[in-house]
């Protein structure tokens, strides 16, 4: 196989979640001495892309967000290492998590998915996660972003009480916050003091992608 | 032995039961998701919820789940103030539907008759929260089978979580075993193709060891898939005949209310197919 062929068949075997062949292919790449940049920004992400645009106008549907969502994830185990050697930055580092109370779990996967497939590294700390837990991932994973979801009107004070402890343990300037989750709008995002909010995956990688940009310009040099 | 629960209105009383008719519970009158009914509500709107009990009513609903979540406002004050319309435009009994414990008891407060509390789960806190409510005010109650730490993905945990409920709510509440309505957790089956033959075993031990009545969120099973209705007309047979004797579902869709129609004639719930047939007469009559 050619280079080119290689990448169109990364791009097209994570489209239709073929894990088994994307890590092949991910093999026989490295095995031929691609770049895995390349594989990365050439094939894996704008895969992704392309899952989540028909995920968001109705044409993909949420089983096939997860197998291509698990396909990548297959790649990125290979070539995750391999990046880190080659000393290039990901977009930013999104700590995630369903807050204490709530143990919905798909809309938050559906958008670590989409972030990974943006280049996001994504922490995942899984359901009801309690504030000091967030704290404490916080303060060991220092990410640009933590996120918090709520699938429930009742578990949605769950987010003043997270930033609360954020604040408590001095770390809330030190992240964005941005909530989001069935019930939640931007009003209430406003109200419970969170940076942003984002109404499903693809919109959470465009306001991450904004925030980290707006936080960055900000940035003493 | 097979309980059967009584859930009345002012005037008019709904039983469910193993051997009777599946009960329909119309879903709609909630706001979450709906950002201008949210809207409407926290401007004292009401008019919306009129539309939906009656679209409900005339889908053939025989319960009617009424839900006032809405961020930011006196959940307990709005729903008090819903329950009270929706009492005056039908004379269906309510599944009083909240997670702040405040809104239950100022639902059950105004609500006349005998209501279905929805819902409670097998902590402690919460059930020492809900359950004297229920006695209180003479209601059944809707209970989960899942815990602080998680929803069990094992049948045979479920069932152990079902035990608890039952055993703490008799014996600690004095709540009648007839009373307690398990919802055994239908998940989305887009997220995993194996999570509904869970549901399904757990539906079939609760039958089986308790002979409590049933219901679950039929919706929460077709999420995130194409042709929703199919999947649900599909679910809700197979759910019945595990032992489902209720669900929280959208009767605005005649392809599901059908399908559990037809599911009650099947399992010998509607004797000489007179409901079946009265329905037809009832299409036929309206010209549709």
């Amino acid at each position: 196989m050619t280079p080119d062929e290689i990448l169109k068949g990364l791009y097209d075997q994570t489209l239709v979640g073929n894990a088994p062949t994307v890590l092949d292919l991910t093999h026989q790449a490295l095995d031929m001495g691609m770049d895995p940049q390349t594989l990365l920004f050439d094939a894996l992400i704008p895969s992704l892309e392309e899952v989540g645009a028909r995920f968001e106008r109705g044409d993909f549907f949420v089983p096939e967000m997860l197998i291509a969502g698990r396909a990548m994830a297959g790649a990125m185990e290979v070539l995750r290492p391999l990046l880190a050697d080659t000393g290039v930055e990901t977009i930013g580092k999104f700590v995630m998590g369903t807050v204490k109370g709530d143990v919905h779990d798909i809309g938050k996967n559906l958008v670590n998915i989409m972030l990974e497939g943006a280049g996001f590294e994504v922490i995942d700390l899984g359901v009801q996660v309690a504030p000091e837990k967030f704290v404490e991932a916080v303060a060991a994973h220092k990410p640009d972003i933590v996120g918090f979801s709520a699938f429930l009107t009742t578990t949605m004070p769950m987010f003043k009480a997270n930033i609360n402890a954020l604040q408590k343990a001095g770390l809330r300037e030190s992240v964005v916050v941005m909530v989001g989750g069935a019930p939640v709008t931007q009003e209430y995002a406003d109200a419970v003091g969170a940076d942003g909010y984002a109404s499903d995956a693809s919109a959470t990688v465009r306001k991450a992608k904004e925030l980290i940009h707006r936080r960055r310009a900000l940035a003493p040099a | 032995m097979m309980h059967e629960t009584v859930l009345r209105s002012a005037t008019k009383e709904v039983v469910l039961g193993h051997s009777r008719p599946f009960c329909l519970i119309g879903e709609r009158i909630n706001p979450t998701g709906r950002k201008i009914f949210q809207q409407q509500l926290r401007e004292g709107d009401l008019s919306a919820v009129e539309r939906d009990v009656a679209a409900q009513v005339a889908g053939g609903a025989d319960v009617l789940d009424v839900n006032m979540g809405v961020p930011l406002t006196d959940e307990a004050d709005l729903l008090a103030r819903a329950i009270r319309l929706v009492q005056k435009c039908t004379d269906l009994p309510i599944c009083i539907d909240s997670s702040v414990v405040e809104a239950l008891e100022a639902g059950l407060s105004v609500y006349q008759g005998r209501a279905l509390v929805n819902s409670v789960t097998a902590e402690d806190d919460r059930m020492a929260a809900i359950l004297p409510l229920v006695k209180k005010y003479d209601a059944a109650v809707i209970a989960l089978p899942n815990d602080a730490d998680e929803i069990p993905m094992e049948a045979e945990r479920r069932l152990e979580l079902v035990d608890h409920i039952v055993s703490v709510a008799t014996k600690e509440y004095g709540i009648a075993v007839e009373d307690i309505v398990i919802d055994p957790l239908a998940m989305p089956i887009g997220a995993d193709t194996t999570v509904v033959q869970t549901t399904l075993t757990t539906m079939r031990g609760i039958r089986d060891r308790h002979g409590l009545n049933m219901t679950c969120g039929a919706s929460n099973v077709s999420f995130g898939m194409p042709d929703r209705a199919a999947i649900g007309a599909a679910f809700l047979p197979i759910a019945m005949s595990a032992g489902l004797t209720s669900a929280i579902m959208d009767t605005r869709t005649p392809q599901l209310v059908a399908a559990v129609k037809a599911a009650d004639l099947v399992l010998g719930h509607d004797e000489w197919g007179a409901a079946w047939i009265a329905a037809h007469r009832a299409r036929q009559l309206a010209g549709t």
